[in-house]
């Protein structure tokens, strides 16, 4: 199959003869790439048509969407959980992942172009443990980041699940902004340097501007992880009324899930949305931004 | 973005001529430069003063807070207090450590290749320019962002439950086992599936990676006659190796880390914390249990640091084998 793929210059006087020895090869392409596409999507669409079916119907039924479609497990919704209107969740989860968003952006930006413009003593040192950083379990800092952050009442605060990321502790968009400000032509901040430029100014108007593809990845993935958090907020939340979005639908899950399957498969659809959405919009760069990640790991 | 390649010699070479400080010999006043230089350490510090202090804030101040807890006996209220190795012992005995080891063994063993494959396999096919490609590529990715979500939990634990889809597509091929989701045994495998459906991330991964390796080694192949798969296997493997060394890694040492499905498609809070009969207890599941819900912090921070030895080890191995099978290009680092 992959003859084709190279196969670029053939003599084009047996243009219909190639054409009919690639028919083949593209057909059995197409057909493979659907295959995979609908397994793929099915979960996506058995959780579309599903929160337009009856609680009884979900899971038993093998039709993707029924033949009476109700709407009542959406209206349902407005009851809230456990007395909580979702949009409170909505609103929650929002203000946690714009604030992690800024402090990303800010934090990791600055580190980034210490790593990436600024020579001093110590820079490789720290870049390898920026890096080691990057492999580190998460469940080993857990318990006495806990501790620590129970120790000074923070417990039931979104302080916890926000420090970290105005502190550049997402070694990932470190590394994904380090390797684009090192892409970056040199000669820029050179020119503005000897025309005495201190380094904030080339950051703010050299650096910053010309990073935006980056900036905009990093911005989108931490919005989604941020959406998408569960043990983080599963630790550090315990009043309903601050739960995110996650935490919402999981106490939904253990009050309701049995009483009320449509609601819950509704509310699972409505919690995915805003991915979603930014998945819909944004999808070149979170693309992008993942494929660069991997090369000159 | 996807020109990494880019940072050129034709750069190195001017940098070399703009920053004296590499050639000391000829450097016209010492002093001035020292203090340039110190100037430009004060500020390289200044700019990473927020990673500095999240570094040892939250980093490594918390791994020696924890592993001195993982020598005491804290249950949060009164103060630790130390019992050597006890809570290392009390684990290595704990029949149900061992089992939660033995779950997530099967999941990175299982999972890890079959996602790979699956990524690289469908990248290979991706990597033909055709018509829809771009489009695949994007919906192949999507699961890769929801994949970790609540919702696709629940989803998970509908389609693989009793007489859902999974259940009756395994009857008409003869495997009348009942869904996976109810039984203690098949129940990790319904999570395999949920890593499996996330291949797309580390498919871009290949994909970029596809698409750096030099048309023309195919082309002097194929004047030598090398078939479809000698192509693949002395062009394409060795030259994507360093990337399928990245997937390995990053796949794996997430594998370890699995919590948030096997909590959700396990069932969650209560009596049963993951699963039936514990067929969903991933290692950081049992963390969870015996640090947050038995409030043992002690043993869950003696747990946690196994888990970092664990994937320690696998990183050690890993970057050893790397010698023997990953090749880096001259000048490609």
């Amino acid at each position: 199959m992959s003859a084709q793929a190279t196969d670029i210059t053939p003599a084009p006087a047996t243009t219909e003869s190639a054409f009919r020895r690639r028919l083949p090869g593209a057909l059995a392409w197409h057909i493979g790439a659907l295959v995979i596409l609908a397994v793929i999507l099915y979960p996506v669409i058995w959780l579309i048509g599903g929160s337009f079916k009856k609680s009884g119907d979900i899971v038993g039924s093998l039709d993707l969407f029924p033949g009476d479609p109700i709407i009542s497990n959406y209206t349902g919704l407005s009851d809230g959980i456990a007395d909580i209107s979702i949009s409170t969740f909505f609103v929650n989860s929002v203000m946690l992942a714009v604030g992690s968003v800024v402090g990303i952006l800010v934090s990791c930006s600055l580190t980034a172009y210490a790593f990436a413009k600024i020579r001093f003593a110590g820079r490789n040192l720290l870049f390898t443990l920026m890096i080691g950083t990057l492999l580190l379990p998460y469940h080993v800092l857990l318990i006495p980041q806990y501790v620590v952050f129970r120790n000074l009442n923070l417990i039931n605060t979104y302080t916890p699940l926000l420090l970290g990321k105005y502190l550049a502790t997402e070694a990932f968009f470190v590394f994904l902004m380090v390797q684009f400000m090192r892409n970056l032509p040199k000669e820029l901040d050179e020119a503005a340097r000897l025309d005495g430029c201190g380094h904030f100014r080339i950051y703010w108007s050299i650096v910053l501007p010309l990073c935006r593809p980056a900036l905009i990845t990093s911005a989108i993935f931490t919005f989604i992880n941020s959406w998408n958090d569960f043990l983080g907020p599963l630790i550090y939340l315990n009043e309903p009324d601050k739960y995110t979005v996650a935490l919402g639908l999981k106490m939904f899950v253990d009050q309701e899930g049995v009483a009320n399957y449509g609601g819950m498969i509704a509310m699972s659809l409505v919690a995915l949305l805003p991915v979603l959405a930014f998945f819909l919009a944004f999808q070149r760069y979170l693309i992008d931004g993942m494929a660069t990640s991997g090369l000159k790991g | 973005m996807g020109t990494t390649v880019t940072h050129a010699p034709a750069m190195e070479g001017l940098s070399k001529d703009s920053e004296p400080r590499h050639g000391p010999v000829n450097s016209p006043r010492p002093a001035a430069l020292k203090r340039r230089g110190r100037r430009e350490t004060l500020a390289g510090y200044l700019f990473m003063s927020p990673w500095i202090a999240g570094f040892l804030l939250l980093t490594a101040g918390p791994m020696i807070a924890s592993l001195y807890f993982a020598f005491t006996d804290y249950n949060l209220f009164d103060a630790p207090k130390w019992i050597g190795l006890d809570n290392f012992s009390e684990m290595f005995g704990d029949p149900r450590w061992r089992h939660s080891v033995k779950v997530t063994m099967w999941y990175v063993v299982v999972g890890t290749p079959l996602k790979l494959l699956l990524a690289l396999g469908v990248a290979l096919l991706l990597a033909q320019k055709r018509r829809g490609q771009a489009f695949y590529r994007a919906a192949f990715y999507a699961p890769s962002l929801i994949g970790a979500s609540v919702s696709v939990a629940i989803v998970w634990k509908a389609i693989f439950a009793d007489d859902a889809i999974v259940d009756r597509t395994q009857k008409v091929f003869g495997f009348d086992v009942g869904g996976w989701t109810g039984d203690p045994n098949m129940i990790i495998y319904s999570l395999v599936a949920l890593t499996v459906w996330q291949f797309g991330a580390p498919m871009v991964i290949f994909l970029a990676g596809l698409k750096q390796v030099p048309r023309e080694l195919y082309e002097a192949a194929e004047v030598d006659g090398a078939g479809t798969w000698r192509r693949f296997w002395n062009i394409t493997l060795p030259m994507i190796s360093p990337v399928l060394f990245f997937n390995v890694l990053l796949e794996t040492i997430h594998s370890f880390q699995i919590f948030s499905s096997a909590y959700i498609v396990g069932g969650g809070a209560g009596g049963n914390a993951c699963g039936p009969a514990d067929g969903s207890m991933v290692y950081t599941c049992y963390l969870y249990v015996q640090g947050f819900e038995n409030s043992r912090m002690g043993l869950a921070s003696a747990m946690a640091w196994m888990l970092l030895v664990a994937v320690a080890l696998v990183t050690a191995v890993l970057f050893w084998s790397q010698k023997r099978w990953v090749h880096y290009e001259e000048g490609a680092r």
